[in-house]
């Protein structure tokens, strides 16, 4: 209804036409090369069908990085557009659906995937277990993402993108003021990868409720684990609120109700404060896994325990607390009455408290230890300055009077970056180097990823920098252009020239990918960083039942004291018994394309047919339903070869930190 | 790791050198007017403990990666087993703690300070204009006046004003960096924002919330004259300036851009946007993306109307709220 054939494809602009063909050609590409080298059964068994935790893992972060890829053109095109003043190089309304794409990609599509890789990669490994709660539906979260963030990006190219920002704020994001299907895409592809994710928080608190090896009680699981569950509890917490955001805007959008628009009597407030009470815990979702991260890893790299591991973790979970109760400090500018702004300036900076004693903490870890440089550890150690100036600008942006000066400009802008570069991106890099070698079997080469760690972090500051003081001077956020009297130009250009360094240095690691995968060693012992945590404890790359027999933890850093007193870590013949894994199963992949046709159908507004996709849905469901499969048992025999093939190998196996 | 240990003092500099000085051309630190100044205290107060925290972190943080870090000489150096310190984690939880307690004291002064006509000025009666926001210009009525502007407004230096702030669309905010900070505009709401400017000058404001196409264009001018020129101004409108009907009132609403304009009489005769069931001006055909026009959905009955809002024929029916 009012989407005519002619509006299907974008034409006219040039850049989105070169993208199309570049589309249009690398597809071809991808499906000439599966064929030609007859990798189509391979990658159907191995991959597509898989509900191994750990190739689930690889598969988000593959799309994360890819993600990550696509948001950052978007940022490089802003800044090449506001590099100068009154840039001629994109129009308002191309900006306003590259600024929207680029905060609904790094957020939804490159931080969450690539933290969820991670957790599903580490955490069974890290709390002993096979496999998690429930692998089917970790694969159908896969999909149902993957499906969701390939309805979003077609959209650029399909439809068009986009274009009320990333918060989507109502009314503009209405069909009033907002007409074309763009943001038919933001409710429904977020919605479908929002289902995903709800998923993923409720199978990782059950796998780590339930499937803790013996001897792991939640006061000594790593503390990855431990913020991967609280970042799970608000998951489970927060997005029920999104999805019905997304639901109630998809209604109004589609079917015409007016629960947010203007006339009819809807209530645009009502979304703004939705969107946010989803919207902010999101934020400590992503950088709770983050912080657990960089506790691994410092602690892994001073050779110490975590400092202070029970103040780490009530803060971790006062800070989840908390998250839920700050909302209205995306509004301080709404009027909401001094009262409500003085409670929610309080709240926030509350925030600050338990944030603080954990920076102390990874300091006093690294205090009295013996600190290696390895580039995971650069991430690490880099994340702690520039998170206190995010940290320390998030308390100003806090004081509800001081943000009428701040609201909305790019000093905002700058702190958020400032969060969620070193919080997030830092921490997701430290992970990526440090587990490396458990995922694949050899490193990333260190010397490329010390070049990708100084162009990014040193592009990183130039880049976000210079906007606090654009900020205070009055730029505001989300405008495509400004003029040669503002006397912005000289720091908007030295912020363009900070996100090229950043880009190269976002090269790096790609190449450094490459690089490793063709040519870094293989032959590298389980344990090459002399780690202290459970995923350290089996081959690597782990064997897909990740142990053969279960280890025991007696205490904090199992890995660690198993190494010191030389206990746990052998493995005799009698010990091993047959294993029971689960099938692999293409359903959840099918349950993803049934949702992604039914998505584009419903956001082409072409109801009868998403009506009938929706069968489509429900056939899945009822086939999962009387599918009886329960799984398979691993020999023995073949448990026994696996392992003497790693365990054997420990002489002369190259051991990369000493 | 040569290098990282000039990185990081440099980086903490950065701030020092450019947030302490008032030569660095920021419109945030350059007040002038009370309301702006009640702010910037504040934004200066909380400098001071912010730039504490950081100096103190980035010490340490230099201190210790300096002091520990790995080399050839302590290879066989085992770290101590340290499970923390109560008493090192409750100091560092106490210290921010009063921080926060401190940053909070002033900051809730300042938010209900900002509620009120500013300090120093009580006596004078502040003069009321309503500011309506819309697709892409600021329309500024003076009800005592009589008077309505666009895209500039008006006031006398030293007198508080009290803006009424809403908006005829989409939402959007109302930002003079040098007189104080922002409130949103929105539809069917009103906002309050009291601004005074303590001498005669030309001010830059503009709309910081993004509203579409048209957004990096919605700016306008405050200009504060002295009292007499003030007057002397608003006489002169009364005497040359067009007078405003509804059907140009009309005009002005659609999504355009537009320089300053002046008129006698004030929209307000006939709608204030601010009130829960004023009638919906915009027209969604107007608005167009890729080719698709917006629209409303419209009960059946009320259809044969939809189209018709611009052309001033009266179509509130169902726009009349809860």
């Amino acid at each position: 209804m009012g989407i005519n054939w002619h509006d299907f494809f974008i034409v006219g602009n040039p850049l989105i036409l070169g993208s199309q063909i570049a589309i249009a050609l690398t597809m071809v590409g991808i499906v000439a090369g599966v064929t030609y080298l007859k990798k189509w059964k391979w990658l159907w068994r191995e991959w597509i069908t898989t509900v191994d935790h750990k190739r689930i893992g690889i598969m988000y972060i593959l799309s994360g990085v890819l993600m990550f890829f696509r948001g950052g053109v978007d940022g490089l095109l802003m800044k090449a557009q506001t590099s100068r003043p009154e840039m001629q190089f994109l129009d308002a309304q191309h900006y306003n659906e590259i600024f929207t794409t680029h905060g609904v990609i790094m957020i939804l599509f490159a931080a969450m995937p690539l933290l969820i890789g991670l957790m599903n990669v580490v955490i069974p490994l890290q709390i002993g277990a096979r496999d998690v709660a429930f692998p089917q539906l970790n694969a159908l979260s896969f999909w149902l993402f993957f499906s969701g963030a390939m309805l979003f990006n077609i959209s650029f190219v399909i439809g068009g993108s986009p274009d009320a920002g990333w918060t989507a704020y109502f009314p503009l994001a209405g069909k009033e003021f907002t007409p074309g299907i763009g943001n038919n895409y933001y409710a429904v592809a977020l919605q479908i990868a929002g289902i995903g994710t709800l998923m993923t928080g409720i199978n990782f608190i059950v796998t780590i409720l339930k499937m803790r090896t013996k001897g792991m009680k939640l006061m000594r699981m790593p503390m990855f684990t431990w913020t991967s569950f609280v970042a799970s509890i608000i998951i489970v917490a927060s997005f029920p609120i999104f999805t019905v955001a997304l639901g109630l805007m998809t209604f109004d959008r589609i079917f015409g109700t007016h629960f947010f628009t203007l006339s009819g009597g809807g209530m645009d407030m009502m979304w703004a404060n939705l969107f946010w009470l989803w919207g902010h815990p999101e934020v400590y979702i992503v950088v709770l896994p983050a912080f657990g991260m960089f506790s691994e890893v410092i602690s892994t790299f001073s050779r110490k325990m975590l400092f202070g591991y029970k103040s780490m973790v009530f803060s971790v979970v006062g800070i989840a607390f908390l998250s839920m109760l700050v909302w209205v400090h995306h509004f301080f500018t709404m009027g909401a009455g001094p009262a409500v702004n003085s409670v929610f300036s309080i709240t926030t900076m509350m925030i600050a408290i338990p944030t603080g004693v954990k920076m102390f903490n990874w300091l006093f870890t690294m205090r009295k230890g013996r600190i290696q440089f390895t580039t995971p550890m650069l991430w690490a150690l880099a994340f702690i300055p520039c998170f206190v100036i995010g940290g320390v600008t998030g308390v100003m942006l806090a004081m509800g009077a001081a943000d009428y000066q701040y609201h909305n400009t790019l000093f905002l802008v700058a702190h958020f970056h400032y969060v969620l570069i070193p919080g997030v991106v830092f921490a997701v890099f430290a992970g990526l180097y440090y587990w490396w070698p458990k995922m694949f079997g050899h490193m990333l080469n260190e010397k490329l990823g010390k070049l990708h760690f100084w162009f990014f972090v040193i592009g990183f500051n130039l880049t976000f920098m210079p906007m606090f003081f654009l900020g205070l001077n009055g730029a505001v956020r989300r405008s495509y252009t400004y003029s040669v009297e503002s006397g912005y130009a000289p720091l908007f250009l030295l912020s363009a020239i900070g996100a090229v360094i950043l880009a190269i240095g976002f090269g790096f690691l790609c190449y450094n990918i490459y690089w490793s995968a063709r040519y870094a060693d293989r032959n590298i012992s389980n344990d090459p960083w002399d780690a202290r945590t459970l995923e350290w404890a089996t081959a690597s790359p782990a064997p897909f039942y990740n142990f053969a027999k279960l280890p025991e933890v007696k205490s904090l850093d199992a890995f660690w004291y198993m190494k010191k007193n030389n206990e746990g870590l052998s493995l005799k013949d009698d010990e091993i018994k047959e294993i029971h894994m689960p099938s692999n199963s293409g359903l959840p992949f099918y349950m993803g394309v049934v949702f992604g046709i039914t998505g584009f159908f419903l956001v082409f507004e072409w109801k009868i047919a998403a009506l009938v996709a929706t069968v489509g849905i429900l056939a899945g469901l009822i086939i999962r339903s009387f599918d009886y499969n329960d799984g398979f048992h691993v020999p023995v025999d073949e448990i026994k070869a696996t392992e003497k093939a790693w365990r054997n190998i420990d002489k002369g196996v190259n051991n990369h930190v000493s | 790791m040569f290098k990282k240990n000039y990185f990081v003092p440099l980086l903490a500099l950065l701030p020092v050198l450019l947030l302490s000085g008032c030569d660095t051309n920021m419109l945030v630190f350059e007040p002038k007017g009370p309301a702006a100044r009640d702010i910037l205290d504040l934004i200066n107060w909380s400098l001071i403990f912010m730039l504490l925290v950081v100096v103190v972190v980035f010490g340490l943080f230099g201190y210790i990666i300096w002091k520990y870090r790995a080399t050839p000489e302590n290879k066989d150096y085992e770290p101590p087993e340290e499970h923390g310190s109560t008493k090192l984690e409750f100091i560092w939880t106490i210290i921010p703690i009063l921080i926060v307690i401190a940053l909070t004291i002033p900051t809730v002064k300042t938010i209900y300070k900002l509620e009120k006509v500013p300090a120093g000025y009580e006596k004078k009666d502040p003069i009321v204009i309503h500011v309506t926001s819309a697709d892409w210009k600021w329309i500024f009525s003076y009800p005592d006046q009589g008077i309505e502007t666009v895209n500039y407004v008006n006031i006398p230096a030293g007198t508080p004003v009290e803006f009424k702030l809403t908006s005829a669309g989409t939402m959007q905010s109302f930002w003079v960096p040098e007189l104080g900070g922002q409130k949103y505009t929105m539809n069917k709401m009103e906002t309050q924002l009291y601004l005074t400017a303590d001498k005669p000058g030309e001010f830059l404001g503009r709309n910081t919330n993004f509203n579409g196409q048209g957004y990096a264009g919605m700016e306008f001018t405050v200009e504060a004259k002295s009292p007499k020129d003030f007057e002397k101004w608003v006489k002169e409108v009364k005497e040359k300036a067009p007078k405003l009907t509804e059907n140009k009132y009309f005009e002005l609403l659609k999504p355009t851009h537009l320089g300053r304009e002046t008129y006698i009489g004030t929209h307000l005769a006939w709608v204030d946007h601010a009130k829960m069931n004023s009638k919906t001006y915009t027209n969604p055909e107007l608005y167009e993306v890729h080719g698709v026009k917006g629209k409303i959905f419209k009960e059946k009955e009320t259809d044969s109307e939809s189209t018709k809002d611009m052309d001033g024929n009266s179509n509130g029916g169902e726009h009349d709220g809860h």
